[in-house]
């Protein structure tokens, strides 16, 4: 099967299409659905999904974009860490340029800071081995999706006995931040499109209390066009009908359990803690930290480095925007002061970010 | 200039690397305006038009499948002078080379070079060669300029677009930056991906010949890939362009790949391919010559100019949603050439 292709047709689009208007049909409001990851912001811009929805249904955006919500003093602890001698920063690529208090990866680089962009923490890994005098740094940021193979890369180093592999970890878990949201009383949600590829790892089970307490429809959805729809749909139907369920469109991947060996391999290297999302705040065990067993690859106890005192850039909405309360276009720095040349926000710099979807395919 | 620094972004062919020509290289070095920044220069010469252009490659790997370094530099030069509707003659050929490069490595570069000349019909007839210390240069840094006629009197350039004109793509797109990209030392991923590094003069000679003046625009969409040369394209011409989707030719392997890396094959970088901006009534015309000729058999018309809304680029999308392109910004893939 073509999954491009397939996941794509346009006949099977406009069916969908017309079952989502026959579902909102007589709705008086608007339907707010909330898209939790970025890949979905992504896609739905890249597909124009929301010139297609009726006016009845609203798509914003939520914390689901790794970089987004990682905060600047990390950013900025980050670029210490790449002004130490003899240190090398493997890294995903969106995180070179986000801005930090005073400066950025990508000038850290061009002033002659080695940083380097790899594809998977195992690249990383293989970089130390190489460079056994030098001290290599992965930054371990984003969900459930990349902390197992980040905690399986600091299980090889291990293996391996490789000594210069060290981890700066500031990875965030599902589904706390959404729990967090449907408590905002300034913010009506009215289901959420639940992250694809996360809930692979951690079953969707695990929106269970949101929609049996939290009352909250919740669709665990695909990234290909007619997943996204087929979700919406899904989405409007509970909602009408009054009734919140834990629903699986993307069922060809996610199951009830998700992956357990993931789950194990997380459990291993990593322990549950607080963490600080950018623009939400502190959430309660909605973070991983390295387990003491492990702190020898803990760049955050091994490499001290004196980080200087974050500093958010003035006017950016970047906050609001992740918890979906303005749009892109309501920020007064987008466009102007902040484009994807000269981001601002760290919205504007993840690729999966809202306001760089609305940038770069926003008509 | 929003940096005080140079950034690799500088290079991308993207938003910022027309921030340093249009705020400090061009205001600098010359009298030209943005809307005048063509593939290759057209300057009056006693009576008749000559078209000169410059290009450096930096490509990393110098080897990759489907060429290296020697015939992209020639391809990319004999490219940029055909995309003026000129007939490319001579080339200069500067090598930088790096303490240290095996003769041998440099042998097979010349050799392609060599090659992709004769294929293209032109000579290589002056150059020079400088060696700097290992580690100053990269093993091998290469400038090509070249010199073209015009044999016909037609005014090709980024300009022409109009209302109702189609666009033309001769191939599939992408080939070349995932090429490299897949090559690069550290990616692992298999796959069968090629450079398309092709000289496009034969191609540019045979559409002119059939389309004549109803062929308005040609651009290789290299750095930057398509969306970004439409953009140029949108901007230049002022003018709004609609692609289509489904219509883009996009080869399985290398849509696989730009999935696994977070790319869009519409940024990606080509050095075989041209868009030609022809007038609707010689479209199909066109483009049966197109396919009719070698380096364009999987030619496809992938969109029309579709109104007088300056320098936007639309896409209905797959499902038929609409959204906008945007010219890259910062840098997707460096040292792709």
């Amino acid at each position: 099967m073509n999954f491009s292709r397939e996941f794509r047709d346009p006949r099977v689009a406009r069916c969908l299409l017309a079952e989502i208007r026959q579902a909102v049909d007589g709705q008086t409001g608007v339907l707010t659905f909330m898209e939790v990851c970025g890949t979905h912001t992504m896609a739905i811009s890249q597909q124009g999904i929301r010139s297609l929805l009726p006016p009845a249904i609203r798509l914003i955006s939520g914390p689901g974009c790794p970089v987004c919500v990682t905060p600047v003093d990390y950013v900025d602890h980050a670029i210490a860490l790449a002004r130490r001698p003899g240190t090398i920063i493997a890294t995903f690529g969106d995180m070179v340029r986000v801005p930090g208090s005073s400066s950025s990866l990508l000038r850290e680089k061009a002033q002659g800071a080695d940083v380097r962009i790899v594809y998977s923490p195992l690249d990383a890994v293989a970089l130390a081995r190489r460079n056994p005098e030098r001290a290599v740094v992965f930054l371990g940021v984003g969900f459930e999706t990349t902390a197992p193979t980040v905690a399986g890369s600091i299980l090889q180093a291990q293996k391996q006995g490789i000594s210069n592999y060290f981890v700066l970890a500031a990875h965030k878990t599902m589904p706390a931040p959404m729990a967090a949201l449907s408590a905002d009383p300034e913010l009506q949600v009215d289901g959420y499109l639940c992250p694809a590829h996360v809930s692979a790892i951690i079953g969707a089970a695990a929106y269970q209390p949101l929609a049996r307490e939290g009352g909250v429809p919740c669709v665990v959805t695909g990234f290909e066009p007619l997943d996204i729809l087929q979700g919406v749909l899904l989405l409007a139907r509970q909602a009408t009908a009054g009734v919140a369920k834990v629903e699986i469109q993307y069922s060809r991947v996610v199951k009830p359990d998700g992956n357990r060996k993931a789950q194990q391999l997380l459990a291993e290297v990593f322990a549950p803690a607080d963490a600080h999302w950018r623009g939400i705040g502190v959430i309660p065990g909605s973070g991983l930290e390295i387990r003491s067993a492990y702190a020898p690859f803990d760049a955050a106890r091994q490499l001290p480095v004196a980080v200087e005192a974050p500093r958010e850039a003035a006017g950016c909405l970047c906050g609001e925007i992740l918890k979906g309360k303005v749009t892109p276009h309501q920020c007064p720095l987008f466009r102007t002061g902040c484009t994807p040349e000269n981001p601002v926000g760290a919205c504007m710099v993840s690729s999966e970010g809202t306001c760089a979807a609305e940038y770069k395919y926003g008509i | 200039m929003t940096s005080d620094i140079i950034l690799l972004g500088h290079g991308s062919g993207g938003t910022l690397s027309h921030q340093l020509l249009d705020e400090l290289i061009v205001p600098l070095l010359s009298g030209y305006g943005p809307h005048q920044q063509n593939d290759a220069a057209v300057v009056p010469f006693a009576g008749q038009r000559l078209a000169f252009t410059t290009d450096s490659y930096v490509v990393d790997p110098i080897f990759f499948p489907g060429g290296n370094i020697g015939d992209l530099a020639i391809n990319g030069t004999v490219n940029d002078l055909a995309m003026s509707g000129a007939r490319p003659v001579v080339i200069s050929v500067g090598l930088i080379l790096e303490e240290g490069l095996p003769v041998e490595d440099l042998r097979r570069i010349l050799i392609a070079m060599r090659q992709a000349a004769d294929a293209a019909a032109v000579a290589i007839v002056t150059g020079d060669t400088k060696v700097v210390p290992r580690g100053k240069a990269d093993r091998v840094f290469i400038n090509t300029s070249g010199i073209g006629v015009f044999d016909h009197e037609l005014d090709i350039r980024g300009s022409g677009a109009r209302p109702g004109d189609v666009i033309l793509l001769n191939g599939p797109i992408g080939d070349h930056g995932m090429a490299v990209l897949v090559a690069r030392e550290g990616l692992a991923i298999e796959s069968d991906i090629r450079s398309d590094s092709a000289p496009l003069n034969g191609l540019v000679a045979e559409l002119l010949r059939v389309g004549g003046a109803a062929v308005h625009a040609l651009r290789d969409p290299t750095r930057g890939g398509v969306a970004t040369t439409l953009k140029e394209l949108a901007n230049q011409s002022q003018v709004e362009i609609t692609l289509d989707e489904t219509a883009l030719p996009v080869r399985p392997a290398v849509s696989g790949a730009c999935a696994i890396l977070g790319l869009d094959p519409l940024f990606v970088a080509n050095e075989g391919k041209l868009l030609a901006v022809v007038a609707a009534e010689a479209a199909e015309r066109v483009l049966a010559a197109m396919r009719e000729h070698p380096a364009g058999v999987e030619g496809a018309i992938i969109g029309e100019v579709t109104g007088g809304a300056a320098g936007k680029v639309l896409l209905k999308t797959a499902i038929g949603g609409r959204r906008a392109i945007e010219m890259l910004a910062g840098e997707q893939l460096p040292r792709i050439c």
